[in-house]
């Protein structure tokens, strides 16, 4: 069970790095999605597997499955789902400011000089969302 | 009254909480001074706590009184209370800045200003590394949200990379946390080290590697080479007040590095002693050499001062990584200097950008910015103070840092390089400031040029005139008040966070007794231990 729980944490991190290291938003939010998966496991795991263990006192318990190992993944799936809803908001908003999906804001064979563009646009941004 | 220890958490939490229900039903107006009380509220009870923790020693608080290391501890040690005071006098005077205008975008900034200043209280307090994590998240995404409001292309494009940067970090942090908890079985700071030190011969390896994931992370929020790349382009793309309480962002990096440092891969970790030691100098100066390069390639002041930002994060971790208690004296007085300088030079770029018009910051000559001689006297007041130059607060952090410097084998490397990069940054301030106040174009000066260029770029005048007129009503264009004189209201945050260095440098017997005070104990981390496991099995 530890090889295939391992197998299992190392592939789910092995397609997050790769696809994090993407050049368009939507597989790196697939890679951010599928490290969080690789390191909730991970962190359900560092109370050791068990099988049909009670985490509370029993009298005829052979032993306990850890609780704080539950509580943590519990913490980090919370937060990685909003921050993971957050991420995509900001990825749709970049597309749409952008015009494109590519992580910098610009594709990569029209290399505009990103800081002229930030200049031309640059001093009238508040304006612009408030109106 | 250990109590004590939440207040600064819960303080910032119901304000947030109060202010997102009333986000429509109150007043911008009514809101901004709710924001105001409630961050001089907290700033009082801040102080109240430093006032304790500094004569009565470490105050611990166990949160649902399950005591350490089965619950969570919030620990108020001398470094806490120091970093939680430097940020809430940096709040008072970002928001005081902040309610200038820049609020009115969204109904959402108040909360996240409240939700961010609750989430670098709850960084600064916690004893347990996985509340660490938890707060992280919090002020982090409290920061998207502030990074990204007003909008814009640039603020959208730096966010994207800060965003998925920091969810990396986050996905590093919990294995490093997952690490660590699999071989120690705690996550309480204190008790972990205690079983750091008896960590059995053939787990080092994997406790060293989980103590250097934390090291990558928490070396991503202080940005330190070569994890800074997110920040000069969100530092100086947000607007001002932000980027202002963002100054201490980067801190909290700092602080957690040496909290880890010190408190669990500390001298008495046994074969994980010193474990950051052999990165974190090295670091720290390239971080230097790369920051100052990076001042002085700026071709804006608020990327200037971004750079500077980064620069600052450099000296204080080499303060840090000497490792002496002089060391790191010196880094916790450089800290609120460099924090307040970089949040004052932040401000004024906004200030001086609103007076140039369409130019912005952008380091080019242009028309002289209104009311001149008060906001370069302000400039060269910062720009002496950051480059280090006597008689400021710039001045007395580095000249410690060297002294503290003196006796150690790196003592070559440190003194060439802070000085060098210091002698850089000198030369980039004059050349800003040459370049915006002595070099204006045009003949025309005072109010006479602000209409000038108020005719070039009425976009911009009309953005003013949005701004001047409140609560979210707009004016006209036309109907916009000239104002010939000093922008009182915007300078005087400037002006106070100047104040606060020059405070740092006349009171600078106190501040160096305590910070020496501070730096002792962090180096003798079993008070820290006994007060939270000890002190918890009493009560």
């Amino acid at each position: 069970m530890e090889a295939l729980f391992a197998g299992i944490i190392a592939s789910l991190t092995g397609c997050g790095v790769y696809l994090a290291l993407r050049a368009y938003t939507f597989p790196v939010v697939l890679g951010l999605t599928l490290l969080s998966y690789g390191v909730n496991l991970f962190l359900f795991a560092t109370g050791r597997l068990t099988v049909g263990q009670p985490a509370v006192i029993s009298d005829t318990a052979a032993g306990y499955a850890d609780p704080l190992p539950q509580a943590l993944v519990l913490t980090a799936i919370v937060i990685a789902f909003g921050m993971t809803a957050f991420v995509i908001m900001l990825a749709l908003k970049a597309k749409a400011e952008l015009g494109n999906d590519h992580v910098d804001g610009r594709p990569p064979d029209n290399p505009r000089d990103e800081w002229e563009q930030d200049r031309a646009d640059g001093w009238a941004n508040d304006r612009e969302d408030e109106a | 009254m250990s109590q004590a220890v939440i207040v600064p958490l819960l303080l910032p939490l119901l304000a947030a909480i109060v202010l997102l229900l009333t986000r429509r039903r109150l007043s911008l107006a009514l809101r901004r001074k709710l924001n105001l009380g409630a961050v001089a509220l907290e700033l009082a009870a801040v102080l109240w706590l430093f006032v304790q923790v500094a004569g009565e020693g470490i105050l611990v608080y166990q949160v649902g009184n399950w005591p350490a290391p089965y619950g969570i501890a919030l620990v108020a040690d001398r470094l806490s209370v120091w970093m939680l005071l430097i940020t809430a006098l940096l709040a008072c005077f970002a928001l005081l800045y902040a309610v200038q205008g820049t609020d009115s975008g969204s109904r959402h900034f108040h909360p996240l200003f409240q939700l961010q200043l609750f989430g670098l209280n709850g960084a600064f307090l916690t004893g347990d590394l996985f509340n660490l994590f938890v707060f992280f998240e919090v002020l982090l995404l409290a920061s998207y949200g502030l990074l990204l409001h007003g909008g814009g292309r640039a603020r959208v494009r730096a966010g994207l990379h800060l965003v998925i940067l920091n969810l990396l970090g986050s996905t590093l942090f919990l294995f490093a946390v997952g690490t660590l908890y699999a071989i120690l079985g705690t996550l309480n700071m204190a008790d972990l080290a205690v079983k750091v030190a008896a960590t059995a011969p053939s787990d080092v390896g994997l406790v060293r590697a989980a103590g250097l994931l934390l090291f990558t992370v928490f070396a991503l929020k202080a940005a330190l080479v070569p994890l800074y790349l997110w920040l000069p382009a969100a530092y100086a793309g947000t607007s001002a007040p932000v980027a202002a309480l963002f100054a201490i962002m980067t801190k909290v990096g700092a602080y957690a590095i040496l909290r880890v440092e010190t408190l669990i891969f500390g001298a008495d970790a046994g074969p994980l002693a010193h474990l950051l030691e052999p990165f974190l100098l090295p670091l720290a100066l390239l971080t230097i050499v790369v920051a100052g390069l990076g001042v002085l390639s700026a071709d804006g002041l608020r990327r200037q001062a971004a750079y500077l930002v980064v620069l600052s994060i450099g000296t204080l971790l080499t303060a840090f990584a000497l490792g002496t208690s002089r060391g790191i004296a010196a880094g916790l007085y450089y800290l609120p200097h460099s924090t307040f300088a970089a949040a004052a030079l932040f401000l004024l770029a906004d200030v001086i950008a609103r007076g140039r018009g369409a130019l912005g910051d952008r380091l080019n000559p242009g028309p002289a910015v209104p009311a001149a001689p008060l906001v370069g006297g302000l400039f060269f007041l910062l720009a002496v103070t950051i480059a280090g130059l006597p008689p400021l607060s710039g001045f007395l952090g580095k000249w410690m840092l060297l002294q503290a410097a003196l006796d150690l084998p790196a003592m070559p490397w440190v003194l060439a390089l802070v000085l060098s990069v210091g002698l850089l940054t000198i030369v980039a301030l004059a050349r800003s400031g040459s370049l915006l106040f002595y070099r204006p174009t045009g003949g025309l000066r005072g109010w006479a040029s602000a209409a000038t260029v108020s005719d070039l770029a009425p976009a911009v005048a009309g953005e003013e005139g949005a701004r001047q007129g409140g609560a979210g009503d707009r004016c006209v264009v036309g109907g916009r008040e000239e104002h010939a004189g000093p922008d009182w209201s915007r300078l005087a945050p400037v002006m106070g966070l100047a104040a606060l260095c020059l405070a740092l440098v006349a009171a600078a017997g106190p501040v160096t007794d305590f910070t020496a005070a501070t730096a002792e104990g962090l180096l003798q981390p079993q008070r820290y231990i006994q007060a939270v496991l000890v002190g918890a099995a009493e009560t």
